[in-house]
């Protein structure tokens, strides 16, 4: 039976994920670890502040792991929530686990806590980095309804690999903000091919800012996540200046662009309009070189 | 938001482990199922984002608490608006996952 990641919920990801029986949980419902800005403002908070994190297994290797639960305020980062996946990191760092696992699904910080949100995730960016110095990988998963957006679509680009589906978007201002702030006539978030050719999974691996693309199942995501492990972190200065240059050629590449589909025909592809119809595979084969890493 | 509090006597006692289901999203509950030790009663508490509805709350846990007559434990709801329906489908998936878990256990 294969399960959707994209409708699952946060600890049926992660039950779906780890190798049986081998789920622990730091921080769990019971303990009531629950947000006070929220009680401030007389609104329920849930028990996990909606971010699962704990320790398990991937295929026999030891991982740490933190699950954010979109149903929860669109799985916005609260100071609680971010110092979980914080503490989690650091403990990474002192524990050398074989990985560490992010499933992200967020819309960003939590208005309701402000400042305090804003400085958990530029937390959970420094802890990121840690670990990564550390030597311990560090693999985002992107898949749910609610993407990955705001200060934690920056957080996992500071991540040594993403695996996204083609249902996942990652950016940094969502399309309702911006369709808030610039107007309809800039964005249509109701528009939904232009969303996905903006922010969905296919478009940031064919901009080789995702690493891997999947099918939508919790069982695609473990292979890529088991094989993710595998690839290790190449944290060198050498790779980061590779990243650099390619995202200075790409500013100069498709800077003019005005639409997802100028970038396909730019990268190659003859017929854009055709890539939302490839499945998984078919995609995949057809990217081949054509995409922006490729150059 | 309102806090309500429910107290029923006599239940069985029942095993599990602790046990959370459900999300706290706009018209769905997340509820948590605790061992505890309350000669044979069943605590219920519930914090819940709807002003109003305590007498429809309590008919809800009362119809539970007959269903399953499940003591010696405490449940806690966190609730954005679900309707009746919802909570005592999700209240029967806690209990019910509760027991099930501490099968494995044991």
């Amino acid at each position: 039976m294969t399960r959707s990641y994209y409708e699952s919920s946060a600890r049926a990801r992660i039950a779906g994920l780890l190798d049986e029986g081998s789920f622990h949980e730091w921080l769990p419902a019971a303990d009531r670890l629950t947000s006070p800005h929220l009680a401030a403002l007389e609104q329920p908070a849930a028990f996990d502040d909606g971010v699962i994190v704990g320790r398990g297994g991937i295929a026999g290797k030891q991982i740490f792991f933190a699950a954010q639960e979109g149903g929860f305020m669109g799985g916005a980062v609260g100071e609680v929530h971010g110092a979980k996946i914080v503490g989690m990191l650091e403990r990474a760092v002192c524990d050398h686990p074989a990985a560490v696992l992010l499933l992200l699904e967020t819309g960003g910080v939590r208005l309701q806590e402000a400042n305090a949100g804003l400085i958990a995730v530029s937390e959970v960016m420094r802890a990121i980095l840690s670990a990564r110095a550390a030597g311990v990988p560090v693999i985002v998963a992107i898949g749910g309804q609610y993407g990955c957006f705001g200060g934690m679509g920056i957080a996992s680009r500071c991540a040594s690999a993403i695996i996204i589906s083609e249902e996942g978007r990652l950016g940094l201002s969502g399309p309702e903000v911006i369709e808030t702030v610039r107007g309809v006539e800039e964005y249509d978030s109701r528009d939904r091919a232009l969303v996905w050719r903006t922010v969905g999974g296919k478009h940031r691996y064919l901009l080789g800012e995702c690493d891997t693309i999947v099918p939508d199942s919790v069982e695609a995501f473990r292979h890529a996540i088991t094989a993710s492990i595998d690839n290790g972190d190449d944290w060198s200065l050498a790779a980061l200046e590779r990243e650099h240059q390619m995202l200075a050629e790409r500013v100069q590449r498709f800077g003019a662009c005005k639409d997802g589909r100028d970038i396909w025909r730019e990268l190659g592809w003859a017929d854009p309009d055709a890539i939302a119809m490839l499945d998984n595979d078919e995609f995949i084969a057809a990217a081949q070189g054509r995409r922006a890493k490729d150059k | 938001m309102e806090n309500l509090k429910y107290r029923f006597d006599n239940g069985k006692p029942t095993q599990g482990v602790t046990a959370i289901v459900g999300v706290l999203g706009s018209g769905n509950l997340e509820v948590l199922v605790e061992p505890a030790a309350l000669g044979g009663a069943c605590e219920i508490e519930v914090k819940t984002a709807a002003n109003g509805f305590d007498r429809i709350w309590q008919a809800v846990m009362s119809d539970f608490f007959a269903r399953h007559r499940a003591g010696d434990i405490r449940i806690s709801v966190n609730d954005a608006g679900a309707t009746p329906a919802i909570v005592s489908l999700r209240l029967d998936q806690a209990i019910e996952t509760y027991i099930a878990q501490g099968k494995i256990k044991t």
